[in-house]
């Protein structure tokens, strides 16, 4: 606006109105495009929970069930297994599971809702690769021979404790998440829900 | 550039100065703003034909951006998903469905492109009332008339991916008419398709011209219109030259600097259409059926055509000059003829510049043959496009027969009655209507 | 003269605007009775689902009918337990084809698709006044027949609820013979439901997309004022 300093107020406060209602109008309009770019309901229905019936889940094995595109390991921890949780305690990241990384009722010891039972999103927290599982203690699959048994992320050398725990000093921030889940009975949880709602 | 060369930015010590001057001296970011802003003197005399232009590249904008969002979530798949639908068709519902906001993006493109062609035809309309084709702005018609070109080519490939039965259809009709073309016909409609039948080939095909080929095209062309209009400066509804006419500093008598005097009215031209577009887009998306032809919403069958094929609103004029022509000519078949037909009364607008052989360019200083003539035009344009949304009919088409012949008669015919015509005396100045 | 230019160019269209037309009876329903449209949507699952899909539609956009998750899925699902599932028919198509000659078309739009060009919203009145007309008739493999759908392939399915009609070929007119559960008045009003719910279910968010509209042509008309006066201002010195 090159009017040689002639503007005057009246002039100013109408482009100042116009600018401010047309720029309002102008952000309004982004809302539809921004929001299409957000999940559709279809990813929404095929994001919905997931029912998991885990009776044939023996003592020591791990099934993987996918949710929201993810793989969700659920793990009947041994009482081996869970005996090594404490004594990695000064190792981990984050041993007491500070970081907003599980529901509260997974905030504890053994990160789960029954002890043995361990629910987590098989994703690692640094970039995204699902971590292997390296469950055998000492060297036997490569690790270290001080290696009590867990997870190895093959991207950038993670590795985690039988309770998704992340070790210090690795490329990962935090722990394993744990996803909502709720137990219907016994044997069958819901990944994604956190208590029966519907 | 319109008005010669401008003088460099010169900082004015602050740091957005600096930076100014500092872009300035590598782009050309004070001429261009100058040259068609700030410093492109528009005649005074602009009246309501003249907001089309601008309406024109607003709503090339809602459509390159709806349609990039659109084109996130469809797909150009003819094969049947699960419950037996076309996919491109479920691909449609569902942004229409599943997409949050995605209606009301594909409702914009769908009354865009209706609007788009609404637009270009005032803004043809204007150049006919008001003779802006004529020497010395040949070329900003050409160029104009390409892109009516392109922009109906856009629309029929885009017309054809939500793969309903009207979609379906129409492009089955228009691709066979290549078929009349005598001896290489046959080959080039099944070149064109990429199958025997309209299939996913030609979708595939359709999609990508769509999305990407006519698009740069267009872009381009209206870069070059743009472009050759300000070489030559607008003209305006009286016709005057206001070049002609400058003062001491060079900067024409009747002219002011678009920014910000047009920008100011052109957005409240802008405000106005955007009103009338959001009248349609939300309380009537399909237009009464003519936006949204009804027979669409069925997925393509290809075993069973509608009861009544009827292409968009927008090429129904000259689909009926195209059934009109039914004679057979120098033994080649009315098919043939009727493609050449409806193809020559497309292509007729690129000779406007030199089949307008009046003294003067305005309407407002020619007689009453003009205005009469102009007026059958339009009318002729009128019944030939709602004719071309009916089935065919004995009555229908003797008037449509009646209304090409004039339609052709009103371009061939104007070298001699553009010169018949009584004229008044040009002023040397714009009037202020 | 700008008067006489508009009658000139609208009179040829008028001449032709003309044309056989077959009677429908008008959609007396509302697509904002929401109690109304609950009642489409059981009759809609109970009679019409069975055969026909409703294969864009999700169970859980009946959440806006005023219904909540719950009842959706207990009164509502029947072929699936999973609220963000499709409406999909159980049934295989080429199966469907072979029972009926024809696949039964998707019923999802289909309150869009039956308007005839320039005529949008004929739907609503066109499927109001089929549901109605069907009669018996012996040369028909389902028995039955239908006076705006000529030897259509799908049975009268609202048969308990209607009774079955006859048609009068020297009136033209249907006349009921075996009364069915409901009285005329209120068998007309159940099918006025059921069409109800198919129009909402054509475009669910019609109801939304119209009152956000009264929402942009109010805010455009906020804009056009202070347009219209920057422009005022800009040109008062432009003679």
């Amino acid at each position: 606006m090159s009017n040689q300093g002639k503007m005057d107020c009246g002039r100013r406060n109408l482009i100042v109105a116009t600018a401010a209602v047309g720029g309002a109008g102008a952000v309004a309009a982004l809302v539809p495009f921004v929001s299409s770019l957000l999940p559709s309901e279809r990813a929404k229905a095929a994001g919905a929970p997931v029912e998991v019936d885990i009776s044939k889940l023996e003592i020591g094995q791990m099934m993987t069930v996918e949710w929201r595109g993810k793989p969700v390991w659920i793990i009947n921890r041994t009482k081996e297994m869970l005996d090594t949780l404490p004594k990695l305690a000064d190792q981990v990241a984050d041993p007491k599971s500070e970081k907003e990384q599980q529901p509260t009722y997974a905030k504890n010891d053994t990160r789960s809702i029954k002890p043995e039972i361990l629910v987590v999103v098989g994703i690692c927290t640094h970039l995204g690769c699902s971590p292997s599982s390296k469950f055998k203690a000492g060297a036997d699959e490569g690790m270290g021979a001080d290696w009590l048994g867990g997870f190895l992320c093959p991207c950038h050398g993670s590795t985690f404790d039988f309770a998704g725990r992340v070790f210090k000093a690795k490329p990962a921030p935090t722990n394993l998440e744990v996803p909502p889940h709720v137990y219907l009975t016994d044997t069958r949880i819901v990944i994604g829900e956190d208590k029966k709602g519907a | 550039m319109a008005g010669g060369t401008f003088e460099k930015y010169k900082s004015d010590g602050s740091l957005a100065g600096n930076a100014l001057e500092w872009v300035d001296a590598r782009f050309p970011a004070t001429s261009l703003w100058k040259g068609h802003l700030s410093e492109y003197y528009c005649p005074k005399n602009f009246n309501f034909w003249y907001f089309f232009g601008s309406l024109a590249l607003l709503v090339l904008v809602i459509q390159i951006v709806t349609g990039i969002f659109l084109v996130m979530h469809y797909k150009p798949d003819a094969a049947l998903n699960a419950s037996g639908v076309p996919i491109a068709f479920a691909s449609v519902e569902y942004i229409m469905r599943d997409v949050p906001g995605g209606w009301l993006i594909r409702y914009m493109h769908s009354t865009g492109a209706s609007a788009f062609f609404i637009v270009v035809y005032m803004h043809m309309f204007r150049g006919l009332l008001y003779g802006s084709y004529r020497k010395p702005r040949e070329l900003t018609w050409l160029f104009g008339v390409g892109i009516f070109l392109v922009l109906m080519g856009e629309a029929f490939f885009g017309y054809l991916l939500p793969w309903g039965q009207m979609s379906y259809w129409g492009a089955q009709v228009i691709v066979n008419l290549f078929g009349a073309i005598p001896v290489v016909g046959n080959d080039l409609s099944i070149l064109i398709r990429g199958d025997f039948v309209v299939g996913d080939a030609t979708l595939n095909r359709f999609f990508s011209f769509h999305v990407i080929a006519f698009p740069l095209v267009l872009v381009g062309l209206v870069a070059a219109h743009v472009l050759a209009l300000h070489e030559t400066g607008s003209n305006n509804p009286d016709g005057v030259e206001i070049k002609a006419n400058k003062d001491e500093h060079g900067i024409p008598r009747d002219g002011i600097p678009f920014h910000p005097y047009y920008t100011v009215k052109d957005i409240v031209g802008v405000v106005v259409f955007l009103m009338v577009f959001s009248l349609v887009m939300f309380f009537a998306p399909e237009g009464g059926g003519y936006f949204l032809e009804t027979p669409n919403f069925y997925p393509a069958d290809p075993l069973k055509t509608p009861n009544h094929i009827a292409p968009v609103w927008y090429f129904t004029p000259y689909y009926s000059i195209l059934r009109a022509i039914v004679w057979n000519f120098f033994g080649l078949d009315a098919k043939f003829w009727g493609v050449v037909a409806m193809g020559a009364s497309v292509v007729i607008f690129a000779f406007l510049p030199w089949l307008d052989r009046s003294p003067v360019k305005s309407i407002r200083y020619r007689g009453p043959i003009t205005k009469v003539m102009l007026t059958l035009f339009v009318i002729c344009f009128f019944i030939l496009g709602y004719l071309g949304t009916l089935s065919p009919s004995p009555m229908g088409e003797l008037v449509s027969q009646v209304c090409t012949v004039f339609y052709f008669g009103f371009f061939l015919g104007m070298p001699w009655w553009s010169r018949m015509d009584k004229f008044k005396p040009v002023p040397d100045r714009v009037t202020m209507k | 003269m700008k008067k006489f230019l508009i009658a000139l160019l609208f009179a040829p269209i008028m001449a032709f605007a003309s044309g056989a037309v077959v009677h429908l009876d008008k959609w007396p329903g509302s697509v904002s009775d929401k109690a109304s449209l609950q009642n489409g949507a059981k009759l809609f699952v109970n009679y019409c689902l069975n055969c026909h899909g409703a294969s864009y539609m999700r169970y859980k956009n009946l959440v806006d009918l005023g219904l909540t998750e719950q009842q959706v899925k207990e009164n509502l699902m029947f072929t699936s337990d999973k609220i963000g599932s499709l409406m999909t028919v159980a049934a295989r198509h080429d199966e469907q084809k072979q029972w009926f000659g024809a696949t039964p078309p998707d019923l999802t739009i289909i309150a869009r698709a039956r308007g005839e060009l320039g005529d949008a919203g004929a739907g609503a009145d066109w499927l109001y006044t089929y549901l109605r007309s069907f009669y018996t008739d012996e040369n028909r493999p389902t028995g039955w027949n239908n006076v705006i759908f000529e030897n259509v392939g799908m049975p009268h399915v609202l048969y308990g609820l209607q009774g079955s009609q006859v048609l009068n070929h020297e009136t033209h007119k249907l006349e009921l013979v075996v009364p069915g559960q409901m009285a005329p008045a209120e068998f007309d009003k159940a099918v006025s439901d059921l069409v109800g719910f198919m129009v909402w279910m054509a475009e669910p968010q019609q109801e939304f997309r119209r009152t956000l509209g009264l929402f942009v042509l109010a805010f455009l008309a906020l804009l056009f004022v202070v347009a219209y006066a920057l422009k005022k201002e800009y040109w008062k010195d432009i003679h």
